[in-house]
């Protein structure tokens, strides 16, 4: 069966490293903020200028001067510390965030990304993604495999306006876990009960499949 | 010491004319010039340019001057939260230049800091990057990006002393020290307004050579855009 959302999130923080800095975007990444595997510390970055945020405020608690890059009201664990925008971006651009994790509209085979407009219909603003994408050297897409229609999202050329260029390495679906290879995505594993001609019906650009595919185990 | 405190927001907007570049601080409604913002409204001044990161809610922050049509152009990097911001750009009545929120923040900071203009890789091969120097730095692409001008810049902190000095709490803080730096004329609103000599120089955020006018704030709302919550288990 497809993974829900929080499938997706739980695939995601199993790529979390002892140590690492990382940056959630919006969506499905914020709720990989809640299956940290055990035995390992990392530290959240919020673009807005955050480093050490937490969980949720309880009821009665929030700050109106404590939020997310989602504008949620969040809280600070101990260590945090706080900054301006300009210093925030610095840590990102400088590469000192060692993974983001984000979603998107479309994902091409050579790492392309689009996730901030639809000409004509949908014009939000990329926020901090383009910075983000185009400077992090791990950057984890968390998305659905095809849109309402069916049609696939995972494709050989984008088609909306680009985020970035040639950034995604790695692309976690409720379908699958594709890597971004100089070849095309590879297949590294499939959702459970998810079968390899699925993930083919549901992939417009180039799939690379080696050997048998793992079920993801979560 | 030189004294920057002025009376009320009244004086603190004295200058502000039609047709001006303005930055106000602010991430979402967090850390917003309610104040100055609330004085903008009433003076009904018009074809503004408002350098900020959002464009408020539909009735509060920046929307209630989208509301009143007093903004030409709205300079940004995401502006999801506001149906009136999105119709009068779709039906073209408002001009929207939407760039990345890293490339904003160093634009401010750029122009506060006597840097004209710096390199970034943020948009290079993106819509954003049309029309503008790209370059080379070993074997990454950047494009040319340009220092912001603002006549006024407003922001908003937590305490600030009659120097001018600021100190920001929490999230609130975002753009607001780049933009103090960036305007020409920057007007700074506090919660708590002290005698100089009062903040402990070591915990300033913002030095008062940045800011022009000080005054304390009032009546802020401090609206929540998000109110998200855990239960206690």
């Amino acid at each position: 069966m497809a993974l829900d959302k929080i499938g997706i999130a739980k695939r995601i923080a199993q790529e979390l490293q002892d140590g690492w800095y990382v940056n959630l975007g919006i969506g499905i990444p914020t709720l990989v903020a809640n299956y940290i595997p055990k035995g390992i510390n990392v530290e959240f970055q919020s673009e807005n200028g955050i480093l050490g945020m937490g969980p949720f405020p309880y009821e009665g608690e929030e700050d109106a001067d404590l939020i997310n890059a989602g504008k949620q009201t969040v809280t600070l664990l101990e260590g945090a510390s706080i900054f301006d925008s300009a210093l925030s971006f610095a840590m990102i651009r400088g590469q000192h965030v060692q993974l983001t994790v984000l979603g998107a509209m479309e994902v091409a085979e050579n790492g392309d990304i689009a996730n901030w407009k639809i000409p004509g219909y949908m014009v939000k603003g990329m926020g901090g993604a383009m910075d983000l994408v185009s400077s992090a050297e791990n950057i984890i897409v968390a998305m659905m495999h095809t849109n309402k229609k069916g049609e696939s999202k995972i494709l050989k050329r984008c088609t909306l306006p680009l985020t970035g260029v040639k950034c995604v390495k790695k692309v976690v679906t409720d379908l699958a876990v594709l890597e971004v290879t100089n070849d095309g995505f590879k297949l590294i594993e499939r959702a459970p009960g998810v079968s390899v001609q699925q993930i083919k019906n549901a992939t417009e650009g180039t799939l690379i499949i080696e050997g048998d595919i793992p079920e993801m185990v979560l | 010491m030189i004294n920057k405190t002025v009376n009320n927001v009244q004086e603190a907007l004295i200058g502000v004319k039609d047709g001006m570049t303005l930055m106000l601080g602010g991430f979402g409604l967090c850390g917003i010039p309610e104040n100055s913002i609330s004085e903008l409204v009433k003076l009904g001044v018009k074809n503004l340019t408002c350098i900020s990161n959002n464009a408020g809610v539909d009735d509060f922050g920046l929307g209630l001057l989208l509301k009143k049509k007093q903004i030409k152009k709205m300079i940004s990097s995401y502006v999801g939260e506001n149906d009136e911001f999105e119709r009068q750009m779709l039906s073209g009545e408002l001009e929207v230049d939407l760039i990345p929120q890293g490339t904003l923040a160093e634009r401010c900071r750029a122009a506060g800091a006597g840097i004209p203009a710096f390199y970034t890789p943020a948009g290079y091969g993106t819509e954003v990057a049309e029309g503008k120097e790209t370059r080379d730095f070993n074997g990454k692409m950047h494009i040319l990006e340009h220092a912001f001008e603002a006549d006024f810049a407003f922001v908003k902190a937590w305490k600030g002393d009659t120097a001018g000095n600021l100190i920001f709490k929490g999230t609130a803080r975002n753009f607001n020290p780049m933009m103090a730096m960036a305007g020409k004329i920057t007007v700074a609103e506090v919660e708590e307004l002290l005698e100089a000599g009062e903040l402990n120089p070591n915990e300033i955020h913002t030095p008062g050579i940045f800011v022009q006018r000080i005054f304390q704030g009032k009546d802020y709302e401090k609206r929540i855009e998000q109110r998200t919550v855990r239960q206690k288990s």
